[in-house]
């Protein structure tokens, strides 16, 4: 019985399936359409992603008032929490929260932001005087005590400035308006960076934060003394809306123009946002643009910092780093024929177009050019020269004994060399393919790798690599970190320290000639460039990793909205023109104010 | 009957729990540490690496021996926790996932629908014409060999750069906040529009030619010859022969169903289109175990649901199935 009903019910099932399917094929082709679109109205509302303040009302922004920027953020923005270093939300530092100087590196100047000035009072005694009539968003007024707060917060939760506490004593309130800073152990240099690098946070509102809240906190709704306060935030973009009361238009007579800044996540495709920069979507654009020089002078109205050759700023050094733990590169004479077997005019003229410089050979920045000892690089720098380069491997005893064209070690053993750097980050792939070139036509086998980015990290921790490219000691106040980079030790921890020296460079002179540069007042030029020279005379002499080329700021803006943007030119602003974290405190913040709205032509 | 699902039911846990396993595993089988890629993109504060490397390693619970990582998986799993990103940390996992999962459904429940019915229709209407067989087909054929990043690349590259008609990637306007509004909705369809073409153009090939070899091959079946012997019209042989032929493309369909999840990889990279697909890529790329881990969660998850469906579909549509299941019972 049962078997009957079932089987006039599949009956049904599939009479009806099939006719459904059968008229469908002409008849409901237009309804299937129609099914979709209202899917997509209903839908709508969950696209929402993140937003602080979800405004009912559709918002387009006015294209004339609104900043567009992009170059920053390689993934959604996650929130607002400025100790989320590499994931806060572009601008979280710098346009919401302040640091207490700002940093210009052009003109190697401190100049006083929410702090309003800042003395050694002792030798290590360090008095902040905190800026009065600074009122946060939230309406609460800005005092010394989350000046405190800040540095004392970073006591309990590990975040990036944390480490401060190795030599920092204790920071006392004198009263409302002034901060000592008393330290174990004065570090003048080191602590010149936490000066602008620290964005202060309000104590009223992070007091009742837990440490989680702190390290994987998202705080979608942040207080700022900023020019601009948080509007929303989605997996495309960030927004920043102009707030009224910014303390320094009163203090300073500084008043950003734009009254949005809408900061767009990058698509991962560099001719995206080519597109974008030439269309005038971006207004500002901080990606690296393979050929922007082209259209920089085929009058596109695409502008650079300079107007010619090398186009950008510098913002770091990109080495060849050397595992000095494995054979050969643990024979200096070997080190310096691969310096001297480099090409790296062909890497600046050819891949890069000529908009990077070659690095000086002891890789300090154009920026710190003052503390560079002509006479040591004269005496011990190196230069392309693959006759030298085959003479310092043949006078070491490399030779060629089974006749492949490449060189043995002189115990016999063969060498084989794999060069690494990210998969898919073309620029240093081709230059990799210039180095490769270079060592083969002096004899000596090396090889291009190319791992994806966590494997090149995990192959740079472990130190199992041989040679890599890398780029991470940035731009900033004092080359004592471009050496601290460069010495860190001691070796056996530098897999779990991970800040530089993955070349396990060994040598205790050096670190101790580091931790003295540390001692040095900032003002004690001529008491750095002492330190300086004897290090410069280490590192061309050992040869630990080779300085090649000058990363650029790279920067690209259109004046079609905007004008008046950072330049060489004279009379035009000298500010960095960068939307990078950590560049809005080294006078970024200053670019924002110097611009002006291009009037529309009626 | 209940012991027939009974069955398929016990066999769906177990795969369940051994695709699960799988796919805890197989995030860590990749060379590259989560918290590695965190601290390098940290940067500027590079000296708290150390402290705070050890911090998140905590935090993500990847300091306890793998074993112990397993059950810790599994019991978060429970709890419906599926973890905290690396890639868009500190955001959780199901949240991410939940943001893309619209895009992804908006995206391909059309693409694959409406390939699905005008391949089929188109198919069944080639078998029966010489003229559109012979010259119609093989473009078909050649829409589905295509490499399908360079039929969307093409696509972008004709529609997008070279007529400028749409743009090339996002999901909407970058000058627009999400809204409930006509110039949102106009935005997103003009972003979806290319990745949905470009599907759609690959899905449509694919049925067609399978409607279209499923029909001759019913035509040339002895019942139709039976039919057409007892002089039934030529109409009724096609009907009959169009019922037996999209039995497995129902099939297909539900199997396209249930990755829906999945997100199409190769279209969402190619457009920067923000579903699952190009979750996935950034989770590898980031060796974010959790996101990946997550995303491949959906994916099982949605496929044994799809095949679970095709089973009693099946049992409803087939009569065979039902037979045989009945021989058992008895």
């Amino acid at each position: 019985m049962s078997t009957r009903i079932l089987k006039v019910l599949s009956v049904v099932v599939i009479l009806s399936v099939f006719l459904a399917a059968c008229t469908s094929a002409t008849a409901t082709q237009p309804a299937a359409t129609q099914t979709p679109v209202i899917q997509i109205v209903e839908g709508t509302p969950q696209v929402v992603i993140v937003t602080p303040t979800p405004g009912p009302e559709a918002v387009t922004f006015e294209r004339s008032e609104t900043l567009y920027t992009g170059g920053t953020q390689w993934g959604p923005p996650t929130g607002f929490n400025p100790w989320n270093l590499g994931n806060y939300a572009m601008g979280t530092f710098g346009l919401c929260y302040e640091p207490l100087f700002i940093y210009d590196p052009l003109a190697d100047e401190f100049t006083p932001w929410l702090a309003e000035s800042g003395e050694w009072t002792s030798d290590n005694v360090y008095q902040v005087k905190v800026r009065q009539g600074v009122t946060w968003s939230d309406g609460t007024p800005f005092t010394g005590a989350d000046v405190k707060y800040t540095f004392d917060a970073a006591q309990e939760a590990p975040v990036g400035i944390s480490p401060v506490w190795d030599f920092l004593g204790s920071v006392d309130l004198v009263d409302d308006f002034t901060v000592n800073f008393t330290f174990d152990q004065a570090l003048y240099q080191g602590w010149s960076y936490y000066v602008y690098s620290t964005p202060i946070v309000s104590k009223s509102r992070w007091e009742t934060k837990s440490v989680e809240e702190f390290t994987s906190g998202l705080n979608p709704e942040p207080e700022c003394t900023g020019p601009y306060v948080a509007e929303s935030l989605d997996q495309t973009k960030v927004v920043w809306a102009k707030r009224d009361g910014w303390w320094a238009t009163q203090a300073l007579g500084l008043d950003p123009k734009p009254t949005r800044i809408v900061d767009i996540v990058n698509s991962g495709n560099n001719n995206v946002a080519l597109g974008m920069v030439l269309q005038g979507q971006f207004d500002l654009n901080n990606n690296f643009l393979p050929g922007i020089s082209r259209l920089v002078e085929g009058g596109y109205g695409v502008q650079t910092y300079y107007p010619g050759v090398p186009y950008n700023l510098s913002a770091n050094t990109a080495w060849l780093l050397m595992n000095l733990t494995k054979k050969p590169m643990d024979d200096p004479a070997f080190r310096k024929a691969v310096a001297y077997a480099i090409d790296v005019s062909q890497i600046v003229n050819v891949v890069y177009a000529n908009m990077v410089l070659p690095a000086n050979p002891t890789g300090l920045l154009p920026t710190w050019e003052k503390y560079i000892d002509q006479a040591v690089v004269d005496e011990l720098g190196f230069s392309y020269d693959p006759g030298e380069a085959r003479q310092l491997l043949a006078d070491a005893g490399y030779q060629d004994i089974d006749g492949d064209g490449f060189v043995e070690a002189p115990d016999g053993s063969t060498i084989e060399l794999r060069i690494n750097n990210p998969n898919g980050w073309t620029d240093w792939m081709e230059s990799n393919r210039v180095i490769v070139n270079g060592l083969q036509a002096v004899g000596i086998n090396a090889q291009t790798n190319f791992p994806d980015f966590p494997e090149y990290l995990s192959q740079r921790n472990e130190g199992t690599f041989d040679m890599m490219i890398a780029n991470d000691a940035q731009i900033a106040s004092t080359p004592w970190r471009y050496y601290l980079w460069m010495a860190r030790n001691p070796i056996e921890d530098i897999a779990t320290m991970q800040d530089g020296n993955y070349g396990r460079y060994n040598n205790q002179e050096v670190f101790d000639l580091v931790d003295q540069l540390d001692q040095v007042p900032i003002d004690d030029v001529a008491g750095m460039q002492a330190i300086i020279s004897q290090l410069q005379r280490h590192f061309l002499t050992d040869m630990p990793l080779i300085p090649l080329w000058y990363n650029g700021m790279w920067s690209q803006v259109s004046n079609q909205y905007w004008t008046n943007w950072p330049s060489s030119a004279e009379g035009a602003p000298h500010w960095t023109p960068s939307s990078w974290r950590g560049y809005w405190n080294m006078t970024a913040i200053r670019m924002l104010t110097d611009l002006q709205p291009v009037e529309p032509a009626d | 009957m209940r012991r027939y699902f009974g069955r398929k039911l016990l066999i769906y846990l177990l795969t369940l729990f051994l695709a699960v396993t799988i796919d805890w595993l197989i995030p860590r089988f990749m060379p590259g540490d989560p918290v590695d890629v965190l601290m390098a993109r940290a940067g500027s504060f590079a000296e708290s690496t150390e402290l705070m490397h050890a911090y998140y390693t905590q935090i993500f619970g990847l300091d306890v021996p793998l074993g112990q990582q397993y059950l810790n998986f599994w019991s978060a799993l429970f709890r419906g926790d599926l973890g905290i990103s690396v890639y868009v940390f500190p955001q959780p996992v199901a949240k991410v996932i939940m943001d893309a999962v619209p895009f992804d459904i908006l995206l391909l429940v059309p693409a694959i629908l409406l390939s699905w019915l005008a391949g089929n229709w188109f198919g069944a209407f080639a078998a029966r014409s010489k003229r559109l067989d012979n010259t119609v087909l093989p473009l078909g054929y050649v829409l589905t060999a295509t490499p399908y990043m360079w039929l969307a690349m093409l696509l972008a590259w004709a529609l997008g750069i070279v007529l400028k008609i749409f743009p090339i990637s996002g999901g909407y306007s970058y000058a627009m906040s999400p809204s409930f509004s006509w110039a949102f909705i106009g935005s997103f369809l003009e972003h979806w529009f290319l990745p949905f073409a470009s599907l759609f153009l690959v899905g449509f090939g694919g049925w067609a030619i399978g409607m279209r070899n499923m029909i001759i091959y019913e035509l040339e079946a002895d019942y139709s010859h039976y039919l057409e012997a007892l002089g039934a019209p030529r109409r009724l042989v096609r009907r009959y022969a169009f019922h037996n032929a999209v039995l497995p493309q129902l099939t297909g369909l539900a199997l396209q169903l249930g990755v829906i999840v999945a997100g199409a990889v190769a279209t969402e990279v190619v457009f920067s289109y923000p579903g699952i697909g190009y979750l996935i890529l950034q989770a590898i790329n980031t060796r974010d175990y959790f996101l990946l881990q997550g995303c491949f969660l959906f994916i099982i998850v949605g496929v044994l649901l799809a095949n679970f469906v095709i089973d009693i579909v099946y049992v409803l549509v087939d009569p065979r199935t039902r037979t045989g299941m009945q021989g058992e019972a008895a």
